[in-house]
């Protein structure tokens, strides 16, 4: 039966042996990546336990589970204060990124007006300007504005995004015409399909960006550290720059551990929301 | 009063192309109305014009006696089912067929109760808290159906329906629809390219082709007196056997190469002028008889046995035409025979504008010769012609 021998070639003995060497050769980049990737967080760790003086002597295993530095961390700066200020500002930019993108997205797919296809490129053109390039205007106005290390001043910067506008618009699209005509027929309001058929229907979408958009403003260095001039509104990647920048000699183990909490969320969000992360990336979402 | 009435409505996406060209007909109520005609040929554009989801370039859409061109689609009081149904999949079954209720302000205790009797009629009871995705093509066209149903709108448009579904099950929902309509009373306007539906569910029928009317009757009208050549072909599986015909000494020459001969009494009846398009349905093409006066002789192409009837396809100069024989009948392809092509039977349009100069004489007539003497014909055509039969 040379046929079904041929349909079913994954386990023919030619198949088996590619597979088996790619197998190896697969396994030794992810070793490679996860080695490359995994040795500055395990090493930090490691340096977050470990005391000062074995550092400056090359020790970098901790002998016995050393809570100081993260004491310090938190006695040489109001490392709390940055916590709570980054968790603000990264729940209420990721809402209102989320708000905005999904509304933008909606207009774009659902509501019918002139130029909507210019307006859609034209939005997706700022995607090719750096965010470097608007930092200065962006703090121009946020000053004019008066709000300088504040969190508003934080996040109004941020809440427009073209990637979360293209990601929903992409989902929507999805969503057959057909369901808007019969809730046209069924009597709801531009808003009730919104709410009730929209909203619900371009979920992953929403949970991949709520994920993505969290991190990006957890992990934001350059704009808080030019519109925050004190420790008010101060985020935590800034807070952990200010670790370092004790006169003398820098607390290695201190700052591993500011890093280390730093880092916690990002390990968290990623560590539940992989999945979903990748669902939403990778697939349309509902069909 | 009509329900609905269209006068000299026109659309037109681009202000040149006209999708459709001035749209007159009246549907009255309770009535199931089909639109019916190929791809393209506008019948969805009405529908959508009428639930309100496409506008009108020119023209009245007056519903229950109000002048509806701007009306939204929620003030028309109608439901619509749609081709791909539109179930919302995040919703349940539930959910779904109570879509929109409490926007109309229906009490809750309202909803249950049409819940259940939706439900109910159309065998929905045990799925109701399942999703859209856990059902079957057949159970997920029914709740479309439910919705409509629970919606007590007095008028309901469906968009092809039916066309997702295996012809097996698209004909039992064929039955329940039409079941549905007359058990509520409902107005329906349903548009399907697929003219057994058109011609098993419809009260009455318009056909469309180009963005216009070609004739609007009953199932039976259309069947029998086709208006043109196109309702002719497009009404009727397998659709009518068309040919020029040339009226000559020796008889009827069809597409100029195949003879029929004419009795004189046959050729007092011809309609005015030397040339016609003549179209046979394929049941009113008999098996000769020895006395038959329209004998021809036919090569056979092929031939498909169905069990209960055979179809024979056969050459006329170039076109091929089908033959539908009751009974079983074995034929060679290649095979000779002969058939009987009697002018009484055939439809006579002008060549030029297609339109239908005469129809076919006796139809309720041919009704009963169909079924009973197609048989002792058949009969005879296998003594006759044993060189036919394999």
């Amino acid at each position: 039966m040379p046929f079904s021998k041929k349909s079913s070639g994954r386990v023919t003995g030619s198949g088996l042996r590619t597979s088996k060497s790619g197998l190896v050769a697969t396994y030794a980049v992810l070793t490679i990546a996860a080695v490359a990737i995994g040795f500055p967080i395990l090493f930090s760790i490691s340096l977050s336990f470990t005391p000062l003086e074995d550092i400056i002597n090359g020790v970098f295993i901790p002998t016995s589970l050393f809570l100081d530095n993260y004491v310090n961390a938190f006695e040489a700066q109001p490392f709390a204060q940055f916590i709570v200020n980054s968790v603000v500002v990264g729940v209420a930019g990721t809402a209102l990124q989320i708000l905005f993108s999904m509304l933008a997205a909606y207009a774009l797919v659902f509501i019918p007006f002139g130029g909507k296809r210019i307006i859609f490129l034209i939005i997706m053109a700022t995607m090719m300007i750096p965010a470097e390039v608007l930092v200065v205007t962006n703090f121009q106005t946020i000053r004019a504005m008066g709000l300088i290390d504040t969190y508003a001043g934080l996040i109004l910067p941020g809440v427009a995004t073209t990637f979360g506008i293209f990601l929903y618009r992409q989902n929507m699209m999805q969503i057959p015409s057909e369901l808007k005509e019969a809730a046209d027929v069924a009597g709801l309001s531009r808003f009730q399909f919104f709410v009730r058929v929209v909203v619900p229907m371009v979920m992953n979408t929403t949970v991949t960006l709520a994920i993505y958009f969290f991190l990006v403003t957890w992990n934001a260095y350059l704009w808080p550290l030019v519109s925050t001039t004190n420790n008010t509104a101060r985020t935590v990647q800034i807070g952990l720059r200010t670790l370092n920048s004790s006169e003398g000699l820098s607390d290695f183990g201190m700052m591993a551990a500011g890093a280390v909490i730093t880092s916690i969320p990002t390990l968290l969000l990623i560590f539940f929301g992989q999945k979903r992360l990748q669902e939403g990336m990778t697939k349309g979402a509902l069909k | 009063m009509a329900k609905i009435v269209c006068k000299d409505l026109k659309k037109s996406y681009d202000g040149k192309t006209e999708v459709l060209g001035g749209i007159n007909l009246e549907i009255e109520e309770g009535e199931f109305f089909i639109l019916v005609g190929p791809s393209g040929c506008g019948k969805s554009t009405l529908l959508r014009i009428i639930a309100g989801l496409e506008g009108v370039s020119s023209g009245e859409l007056i519903m229950d006696g109000k002048l509806a061109n701007e009306m939204l689609p929620r003030e028309r009081n109608l439901t619509m089912v749609f081709q791909s149904y539109a179930l919302y999949p995040h919703l349940t079954v539930r959910d779904n067929i109570l879509f929109g209720l409490d926007v109309k302000k229906v009490p809750k205790a309202e909803q249950e109760q049409r819940l259940a009797e939706a439900a109910e009629i159309l065998g929905l009871t045990d799925y109701l808290d399942r999703k859209p995705r856990a059902l079957s093509g057949g159970q997920r066209q029914r709740v479309a159906l439910a919705r409509s149903v629970c919606s007590h709108a007095p008028l309901c448009l469906m968009d092809e329906p039916l066309s997702n579904l295996d012809a097996k099950l698209r004909a039992s929902m064929r039955v329940e629809i039409r079941r549905l309509q007359q058990q509520l009373g409902l107005t329906v306007i349903y548009v399907t390219h697929d003219q057994v539906e058109a011609m098993t569910m419809g009260d009455r029928i318009a056909v469309l082709s180009a963005g216009r009317i070609q004739q609007l009757g009953t199932p039976l009208e259309l069947y029998n007196h086709p208006a043109n050549e196109f309702v002719a072909t497009f009404i009727g599986t397998p659709q009518m056997n068309m040919a020029v015909a040339e009226v000559a000494p020796e008889g009827l020459v069809l597409n100029g190469g195949l003879t029929v001969p004419l009795s004189e009494a046959d050729r007092a009846k011809l309609p005015m002028g030397q040339r016609w398009k003549i179209g046979f349905r394929p049941e009113q093409v008999y098996p000769a008889t020895a006395t038959s006066v329209h004998d021809t002789e036919v090569t056979v192409v092929s031939s498909e046995m169905m069990g209960n009837e055979t179809l024979i396809f056969f050459d006329v100069a170039g076109t091929l035409f089908t033959a539908r024989w009751q009974g079983q009948h074995r034929i060679a392809d290649g095979a000779t025979l002969h058939v009987s092509l009697d002018p009484r039977y055939a439809h006579f349009f002008d060549v030029n504008s297609g339109a239908l100069l005469r129809a076919a004489e006796d139809l309720d007539e041919l009704g009963v010769r169909s079924t009973s003497a197609a048989g002792a014909a058949a009969a005879a055509h296998i003594e006759a012609a044993p060189a036919a039969a394999e």
